[in-house]
């Protein structure tokens, strides 16, 4: 399973190539194709966001870097487009919505049962509870002011119902921070688990950010506002766990690896042969980049990438159901919150987070508006009292 | 199900998995799970409703309408017996930019249907690319008959009005239908008939409204456009209807 990144070189940057036709492909289908195949577009779309995200702030930072830099980002704009726009027309931004918090609970649930770090495997959970909740709380939305059924993105593969009530995740800029790994001493898994869910979490962050004002309700407006500030603490949280005294060349070299494990992954569990394919270009256009970023390490930083990067990739996030992991974890840690960089009971949470916490919900809590008395049903709420599963359910 | 007009989705592999029987161990899961969970919070949807109604009673309207010309107030005075001057002047103005919108939209709406045929195929049944063609330039034409009545009346046939916006806002879903590669020609026509429904409607509206306001030549000229928007929605029924008992019968 492994891949030997050092001897797989991938397609060199310079025959990384697209045209207009070949970004925009037709699209995945939204009643067809199963939901990890979204899962993993959204990802990797997130992945991409977080390679331009990145560049750009390095080039910003370092003049001598920028031509190099350019160079690949241009590939990785291209390489985004083709990605995203495998999205289709008819998946409406509240299905959109849904799909990110599917990819929330389970990319994240899988890298916290994978992560080698205890505490960084803490870190995952408390906010996969977190996350978990949105889905619930987008899925009454969805019922509610669309009449949709949320399932028919999810397909069964996880839970809706509440988690750690969203009213409850506000907290204190200075709960949100975490302890981060050190970068002589980490595992390279856990630097690829830190830059893959802080991407993940950015792009969802910043997605509510630019779909919020295209709602005309002003509840789904609000619902959109108070859960893009939970986003932005995720965010926050999950760029405090990598440690901040990487250097540039470090993070770039372990953005390129992180791209190249998480298209690994995506090629390997690929159901739609059509997709499969893209990934595995991908993969070699990314193991091209690295290989091309690699050099670049040298001759920067005159040391050798094999301090930083493990000769054979680790195994891929897992794209399957964790219904179970996620019930357990609900049951054992839904009542934890954070007092600075640790996690401690409820009784224990520090006044400046319940104070910021009163305040913000002083005029209602969208989260808790939306979903009042809400259990979702096959179909829809309004169901109560009918078996919507059919026959043989 | 077709994923376009000649191939169906399951030559391309697909099979629709949005159901809850799509996996029936995973669905009892799910289902079970939810009906244990116990909401946060009381309630139910109407929680919804009151939240929404705080917004409602700030009363803050879409947009506005620019002042109106001169030359309409004229035309008008005679005629606000039943109407407030002021008010019809307005409310002609917005319906005769919503018209205008529609019919504008109505033209493009077309144009990718006669598209999507040409890249299809004339069927049969199913309209040919003339009747399209046709339509399509009854739908220009009422477009500039609107246009030279807002300029014949003094006003600016090029702005936006609350209700032109609205209803190309209601339109949204119909171009996505008839632009997306995907939809076939039911599925197109399905939205082109929505479309044809609130058209024939509109047109039935302004007559009314230019009647009360003692606009007859404007009355004279619309119901010329009403009477062939009746024709494009008998005939966008009849092809609608030939193409779904034909898919029924494939």
């Amino acid at each position: 399973m492994g891949l030997d990144i050092f001897r797989e070189k991938g397609v060199p940057l310079e025959k990384q190539q697209f045209t207009w036709r070949d970004m925009v492909q037709a699209p995945t289908s939204k009643l067809d194709d199963d939901a990890f195949t979204r899962v993993r577009i959204i990802l990797m779309n997130g992945l991409e966001s977080e390679a331009n995200r990145f560049s750009h702030a390095c080039a910003r930072m370092n003049r001598e870097l920028q031509l190099p830099l350019a160079r690949v980002r241009r590939v990785e704009q291209h390489q985004q487009t083709l990605v995203n726009w495998l999205l289709p027309a008819d998946l409406s931004p509240i299905e959109t919505t849904l799909a990110f918090e599917q990819v929330a609970i389970e990319v994240t649930a899988s890298v916290a049962l994978r992560e080698p770090d205890p505490y960084m495997a803490q870190v995952y959970r408390f906010g996969l509870l977190e996350d978990f909740d949105h889905l619930y709380r987008f899925s009454a939305l969805y019922d509610r002011v669309a009449g949709g059924d949320a399932n028919n993105i999810i397909q069964s593969y996880s839970d809706i119902m509440p988690g750690r009530p969203t009213i409850v995740e506000h907290r204190d800029p200075a709960d949100d921070l975490r302890e981060h790994y050190e970068k002589t001493t980490a595992a390279p898994l856990t630097k690829l688990h830190a830059v893959t869910i802080m991407a993940s979490e950015n792009q969802t962050h910043d997605y509510y950010m630019n779909i919020g004002p295209l709602f005309a309700d002003p509840v789904a407006r609000q619902l959109y506002a108070e859960i893009a500030s939970i986003e932005e603490q995720h965010t926050t949280q999950y760029e405090s766990i990598i440690d901040a005294s990487e250097t540039w060349m470090e993070k770039w070299l372990m953005h390129e690896a992180m791209e190249v494990y998480n298209y690994m992954g995506c090629s390997q569990q690929e159901t739609n042969p059509r997709i499969k394919a893209i990934w595995d270009r991908f993969l070699d256009y990314e193991l091209g980049q690295l290989h091309f970023v690699m050099e670049l390490f040298k001759q920067v930083e005159n040391r050798d990438p094999a301090e930083l990067l493990p000769a054979e990739l680790p195994e891929p996030i897992d794209y399957v159901s964790h219904r179970e992991f996620v019930r357990e974890t609900l049951a054992a840690e839904v009542d934890l919150r954070a007092d600075g960089t640790q996690f401690v009971g409820k009784e224990d949470e520090p006044e400046r987070s319940l104070a910021y916490r009163e305040q913000l919900n002083s005029e209602g809590s969208p989260t808790e508006t939306v979903a009042a008395g809400y259990r979702w049903r096959p179909g829809t709420e309004l169901n109560a009292d009918e078996v919507a599963l059919g026959k043989g359910a | 199900m077709s994923s376009t007009g000649t191939q169906s989705a399951s030559e391309f592999g697909g099979v629709n998995r949005t159901g809850a029987q799509t996996s029936p161990e995973l669905a009892r899961e799910l289902t079970e799970g939810a009906a244990a969970a116990q909401p946060s919070s009381e309630g139910g949807p109407e929680a919804i409703a009151a939240a929404r109604g705080v917004y409602i009673e700030e009363g803050l309207p879409v947009g506005s309408l620019p002042p109106p010309p001169a030359s309409l107030e004229g035309v008008v005075e005679g005629a606000a017996r039943v109407v407030g001057m002021t008010t019809g002047v307005a409310t002609l103005a917005d319906k005769l930019s919503e018209r205008l919108a529609f019919e504008r939209t109505g033209t493009r709406l077309y144009e990718a249907l006669i598209g999507k045929v040409a890249a299809l195929g004339e069927t049969s049944p199913g309209p040919t690319l003339m009747q399209l063609a046709e339509i399509r330039e009854d739908e220009l034409q009422h477009f500039l008959l609107v246009n030279r009545a807002i300029t014949s009346l003094g006003g600016d046939p090029t702005v936006m009005s609350p209700c032109a916006d609205t209803v190309m806002v209601s339109s949204l879903g119909l171009l996505q239908v008839l632009t997306d590669p995907r939809t076939n020609l039911a599925q197109c026509l399905q939205a082109i008939l929505t479309a044809e429904l609130t058209d024939r409607d509109g047109w039935e509206l302004l007559i009314t409204l230019a009647d009360e306001l003692g606009h007859d030549e404007l009355v004279k000229e619309f119901r010329g456009a009403l009477a062939s928007e009746e024709k494009h929605l008998l005939s966008v029924r009849g092809w609608l209807e030939e193409q779904v008992l034909a898919q029924a019968q494939a």
